[in-house]
């Protein structure tokens, strides 16, 4: 504080480029986090992991709640109607959040043996969303089914 | 490292669809945070997980930064025979996590 008893005057000022230079780069640099992903990048993961083929709404069902508290933990159920059978069965079910960091959260393979294509498992997310199950049949067919959750805090 | 448990029915009848229910004790650090003093918390997720019925995977999954710490899952199959089940959890330093149940099925 030695500048202070030298001259106010020009103390004052510091303060005052100091305290703009703050309010910058509070509105500036305040984002850390890297930048999520778009929808654009979740239709590439998509076609990349089904093999391009034609995703078709329906038979995909996404439990999850249409708001979560906390982003960090956010319960998740997909079942996708199946027989199940060694002809008729899911070979693999891929989540996609359209908001996250990155834009694939998992991937599952399955088959006639797991007798019911479902699972539940906990999952992050950043902001409000939606989030894509995409299941791959047997037949080499594809179904998604998408479901919206509004994020209170993000949790990525 | 990482406490695992699972969860399996101890008898079942053949052909039955039988639910599991797994859970491990793993940060699961995405490698996109940053401590407080601005640097990056390197990344070290969980990336693969599989459970072997008798040897034979029944259910495989990979894991991306969205799975939530400590990550507790739910799944199905169907009891085939009497045996072992095992879950597998596998991180990005290739170190693996084993656990086992055992089953009868009648």
């Amino acid at each position: 504080m030695s500048c202070e008893l030298k001259s106010p005057g020009i103390n004052r000022r510091e303060m005052l480029t100091a305290s703009a230079a703050l309010l910058a780069f509070a509105a500036v640099g305040a984002p850390v986090r890297e930048a999520n992903a778009t929808p654009a990048e979740v239709a590439d993961a998509i076609k990349k992991l089904t093999n391009n083929a034609a995703v078709k709404p329906g038979k995909v069902a996404l439990d999850l709640p249409d708001i979560a508290d906390n982003g960090a933990t956010v319960p998740m159920k997909v079942t996708v109607e199946s027989p199940m059978t060694d002809k008729d069965h899911v070979k693999a079910i891929h989540i996609f959040a359209e908001g996250n960091p990155r834009p694939v959260v998992m991937s599952v393979k399955i088959g006639p043996r797991a007798g019911k294509a479902e699972f539940s498992i906990r999952i992050r997310m950043a902001q409000t969303q939606n989030i894509q199950a995409v299941a791959v049949m047997s037949d080499g067919q594809a179904f998604s089914g998408k479901k919206e959750v509004k994020v209170t805090a993000g949790g990525c | 490292m990482a406490a695992a448990q699972v969860r399996i029915p101890a008898q079942a009848k053949k052909g039955e669809v039988i639910e599991i229910k797994t859970r491990i004790q793993h940060d699961m650090e995405t490698g996109l945070r940053k401590d407080s003093a601005g640097k990056t918390i390197p990344r070290l997720m969980l990336k693969s997980f599989v459970c072997k019925y008798n040897g034979t995977p029944v259910f495989e999954a990979d894991f991306d930064t969205s799975v939530s710490a400590n990550p507790m899952m739910s799944f199905f199959t169907v009891a085939t025979e009497s045996g072992k089940l095992e879950f597998i959890w596998t991180d990005d330093n290739n170190v693996a996590v084993k656990e086992e149940a055992s089953i009868t099925v009648a």
